[in-house]
């Protein structure tokens, strides 16, 4: 069996549990073990890089350091934790200059970053060790054609050069997966600008602006719902159409999902074990569809 | 006018390709909120830098609306960093006082929770009625020695002290 240490982060553990249980209960189905290590911390995303650069990378590789201590790779669920930490661990094993400077502060702490472990996203759990085929095997209730517009955010792909999750103009991973469960994915205008959420709580007027850009143009080409893989993509989309509908006077109805959870169903795990009320925008249509 | 501007931001992590720009605008033409905002303009940005406008560049709004999307990072020609060099010019701001509520927020969050956000009892007894397991503690001390080091803790006290 293959084991992870599963990275959860701030947002997730505190405020989206149908990611979480989505993804754990998948996880598990597809025989990934999820290992929850004590001590790790906030990965210290944007926001915190905003505020100091060398202390937000010397937060991401502490965390790194406490699951190469038990020889685990990590896997991240929330997009802003794989671009720190993925960001961070290849920049520390390629840069050996800045490996001792950041170790120099971690020696404070008692910790040692070796290099030794990978950090993934969960679509790579999912396409390398699970594997194309066996995901196949495993959907047990396909998503019938589903129309899917497939919302990749920002973090999962850029900076590219440092991530390598896929092309960052022209990425295929989520469209595929989300055909591989049996549903249609849709093009839509724009499909890779940003959803505007780091902005929230600075610019809402902005930050409203993006995100209300994104559902105008999936809702013109007539998508069932958008897949997401970041919980503030989630929330900028989510609870953002309901401040659409304050500040705009426009009246959207666009189920925002994790990917993860519709794999969950299409795994045929109960829609009711699955949290679907953190959702704002109801999910009752696709998850009837589905059954 | 500080001409040594660019040398302050070369020398921070982030910060190194900044003298790399000719000023071509790949950037502002890939940026989603300069589509939305002529306050923005990340070609702008780097150009006053360049141009020794230090005090305009961090008393101001424009550096704190990029969305950090890396669109602009992604396509520059000349590979410069520039979601990084925003990052750089960001954290000389915080250092010198510049800095927005929300930030300061996450500052503190992450000072005494090692999260940014607090996991509440309300939150513990929701996620164990869902099924989901007890959160593990996270590592607060071994934070506190990496802030100490960084010179990190002394930022959240300038923070509070501009409040």
């Amino acid at each position: 069996m293959t084991s992870y240490a599963i990275f959860l982060g701030c947002t997730i553990p505190a405020r989206q549990p149908n990611y979480e249980l989505s993804a754990r209960k998948s996880l598990v189905k597809l025989g990934i073990e999820l290992v929850d290590l004590p001590n790790m911390t906030c990965c210290a995303p944007p926001p915190i890089q905003s505020i100091d650069l060398r202390t937000s990378q010397a937060i991401a590789a502490y965390n790194i350091c406490l699951a190469e201590e038990v020889d685990l790779n990590i896997v991240t669920l929330c997009s802003g934790c794989f671009e720190s930490l993925a960001m961070t661990n290849t920049m520390l094993k390629n840069n050996e200059e800045l490996k001792s400077e950041i170790n120099e502060i971690l020696a404070k702490a008692g910790k040692e970053f070796q290099g030794s472990v990978e950090v993934k996203h969960f679509l790579q759990v999912l396409t390398e060790d699970v594997g194309v085929d066996r995901l196949k095997e495993s959907v047990s209730k396909p998503l019938n054609n589903l129309k899917v517009a497939a919302f990749y955010g920002c973090h999962a792909l850029r900076p590219s050069e440092l991530l390598k999750l896929d092309d960052p103009e022209q990425p295929r991973i989520l469209e595929n997966l989300i055909e591989i469960l049996g549903a249609q994915s849709l093009e839509y205008r724009n499909k890779l600008k940003c959803c505007g959420g780091l902005l929230r709580g600075f610019s809402d007027d902005l930050a409203l602006e993006l995100a209300r850009e994104k559902i105008v143009n999936t809702s013109k080409v007539g998508a069932d719902c958008i897949a997401t893989l970041c919980p503030f993509c989630f929330v900028a989309l989510d609870i953002g159409q309901i401040q659409i509908r304050g500040k705009f006077h426009e009246t959207y109805d666009m189920p925002v999902l994790h990917y993860s959870e519709l794999l969950a169903l299409s795994l045929g795990v109960p829609s009711e074990e699955l949290a679907f009320e953190t959702h704002k925008i109801k999910a009752d249509k696709i998850i009837s569809k589905i059954a | 006018m500080d001409t040594r501007f660019s040398d302050e931001i070369t020398g921070r992590p982030g910060g190194e390709t900044i003298t790399r720009c000719y000023q071509c605008g790949t950037c502002a033409s890939s940026c989603p909120v300069a589509k939305l905002d002529s306050r923005f303009n990340p070609r702008e940005i780097i150009k006053l830098s360049l141009l020794g406008e230090k005090e305009e560049i961090l008393s101001g709004d424009p550096i704190w609306l990029c969305c950090s999307c890396y669109n602009c990072q992604e396509r520059c020609p000349q590979k410069v960093e520039i979601a990084d060099i925003i990052y750089a010019i960001r954290n000389i701001a915080f250092k010198k006082g510049y800095i927005p509520k929300i930030y300061s927020e996450f500052a503190s969050a992450l000072t005494t929770e090692g999260r940014i956000g607090k996991v509440s009892k309300f939150v513990e007894n929701k996620r164990a009625g869902v099924g989901l397991p007890t959160l593990q503690p996270t590592g607060i001390e071994a934070l506190e020695k990496i802030f100490a080091a960084t010179g990190f803790s002394k930022l959240s006290q300038k923070k509070e002290e501009t409040q």
